[in-house]
């Protein structure tokens, strides 16, 4: 590798760390409802879906080759582009992970190879087409098609297994639960952790040290895979308590459904050529679990952030990335200049984050306030006590199909007296 | 620019009924196990339920691996 110069090597190590957030990132999109619905302890599901994700690296090279074709023109890229795309990209995903909430990896990745490209070979190099059908209307699409599967499947759920009850329903859904989640996590492994092997493998192509159109190299797959799989570890504590618990209140039957219209809506859309976002999927069926179960709330207030932030992913990252790629052009001062920025603002987003840490021991507790929504929904119109009673002798298993002994606190957080 | 309105229909579509019929098929199972339990404890036997229900895992098991090969292929 005579090419092999230092700004591909700069662009090789910021990938990996786009990789690694990616992987923190998207945690809580396999693990988020196993995690709050207790399936299984929140360290255990990030362990397993790390390994899951590891695995699932290695299992095709197939979007490893699409992510660079198609969406802006390879003639024009050089490896200070990519830099200053996955500059864009990965801020981004910090800045979300701070106020955990989840957004798209991917979004924020193509936002930054846009923005890059834009401030590169102007305009004209972006296929303006491809971006809406591919990034704008998946975007729209993915959580509404979740969505509705979830809560149909959610509210069919609870009507066939009014009678399911104890020992032997809760371990079912707990199994269900794992075994869609884990689906996910291949899915995952499989989907990014190849745009970051896509990612590095066009950059080696610009910078010349490999041929075009050749697979990605044994060592970049493997590099990839692992630096997913330990951002995966880690775990995206913070989005994990937005998605597992502060968009609504899962229970086991919902996680289930949840999580397997996720699962399906992800494997069905990128076999039909239509895919769909990871992220968009998970939460839109979340949601819509929420909805499909009687007295079931959905704050969306929450809601209303996380949407705000969708839009704002690709526009935000490709600003990012415009900006880093006019300075990587000043020379190479310039690149050297963007990634002190990069290396400084994460460690400085870091440092806030420790301010109100949020880890695997207290990922379950909910600290979101009630908004506004949600506090005129529960006035208007408080669930029936019948209906909790019935939820709750679904879920919880007692030996006789008792009614709920006393008041236990409703689905909704207290928030009339916010 | 030419939006791809089938392949998103058949996203949505497939998505809709497989989603439903898995949740469907494993909620019948989880019903099938714990009408085996109930009649254990009463000291009954359940065996047509508990049939079912393997015979509904075994349909949503297939799915999953049929979700395997897709991830693989």
């Amino acid at each position: 590798m005579e090419n092999f110069s230092l700004i591909l090597a700069i662009v090789v190590v910021t990938a990996l760390a786009f990789d690694f957030t990616n992987g923190f990132h998207d945690t809580a999109n396999a693990m988020a409802t196993t995690i709050s619905t207790g399936a299984l302890k929140p360290k255990v599901a990030v362990a397993m879906s790390a390994v899951l994700n590891l695995v699932g690296a290695f299992l095709s090279v197939e979007v490893a080759n699409t992510i660079s074709k198609g969406l802006v023109d390879e003639t024009g890229i050089r490896p200070e582009v990519i830099f200053a795309a996955l500059v864009g990209a990965i801020l981004w995903n910090l800045l979300t992970w701070l106020v955990g909430l989840p957004s798209s990896s991917s979004h924020a990745l193509m936002g930054g190879l846009i923005g890059a490209t834009i401030a590169s070979a102007g305009t004209g190099a972006v296929h303006g087409d491809v971006l809406v059908t591919k990034v704008l209307l998946p975007a729209v699409a993915a959580p509404i098609v979740a969505g509705v599967a979830a809560m149909l499947a959610t509210r069919l759920s609870y009507t066939l297994g009014r009678k399911a009850e104890g020992k032997a329903a809760a371990k079912g859904y707990r199994t269900g639960q794992i075994a869609s989640a884990g689906l996910v996590s291949l899915a995952h492994g499989t989907n990014d952790a190849q745009k970051t092997m896509g990612i590095i493998t066009l950059a080696l192509v610009a910078g010349g040290a490999v041929a075009p159109d050749s697979d990605p190299p044994t060592w970049v797959i493997l590099s990839a895979g692992m630096a997913i799989a330990l951002g995966t570890y880690l775990g995206g504590w913070r989005i994990i308590r937005t998605m597992g618990k502060g968009l609504t209140e899962l229970q086991p039957q919902q996680g289930f459904a949840a999580q397997t219209s996720a699962a399906t809506v992800i494997l069905a859309s990128s076999h039909l050529g239509f895919s769909l976002s990871t992220t968009h999927s998970v939460s839109g069926s979340v949601m819509g679990a929420g909805l499909g179960r009687k007295g079931g709330v959905v704050r969306w207030s929450t809601a209303t952030r996380m949407f705000v932030a969708w839009g704002l992913t690709l526009p935000a990252a490709a600003l990012v990335g415009a900006l880093a790629e006019s300075v990587t052009g000043l020379g190479d001062w310039g690149t050297a200049v963007v990634a002190a920025f990069l290396i400084a603002s994460s460690a400085a987003i870091w440092k806030i984050s420790r301010r109100e840490v949020v880890d695997a021991s207290n990922v379950n507790d909910t600290e979101e306030p009630a908004g506004v929504v949600t506090t005129a929904i529960a006035a208007v119109a408080p669930p029936p006590a019948g209906s909790l009673a019935d939820d709750l002798t679904a879920t919880i298993p007692s030996p006789a199909p008792a009614p709920a002994p006393e008041p236990v606190a409703p689905a909704v957080p207290p928030a009339a007296a916010v | 620019m030419k939006i791809d309105w089938a392949a998103l229909g058949s996203v949505f579509g497939v998505s809709l009924v497989v989603t439903v019929g898995l949740v469907a098929l494993f909620t019948l199972g989880v019903m099938g196990l714990s009408r085996q339990e109930r009649a254990t404890a009463e000291g009954g036997s359940a065996a047509l339920a508990v049939t079912g229900a393997y015979a509904c895992f075994a349909a949503c098991a297939a799915a999953v691996a049929y979700g395997i090969s897709l991830i693989v292929a």
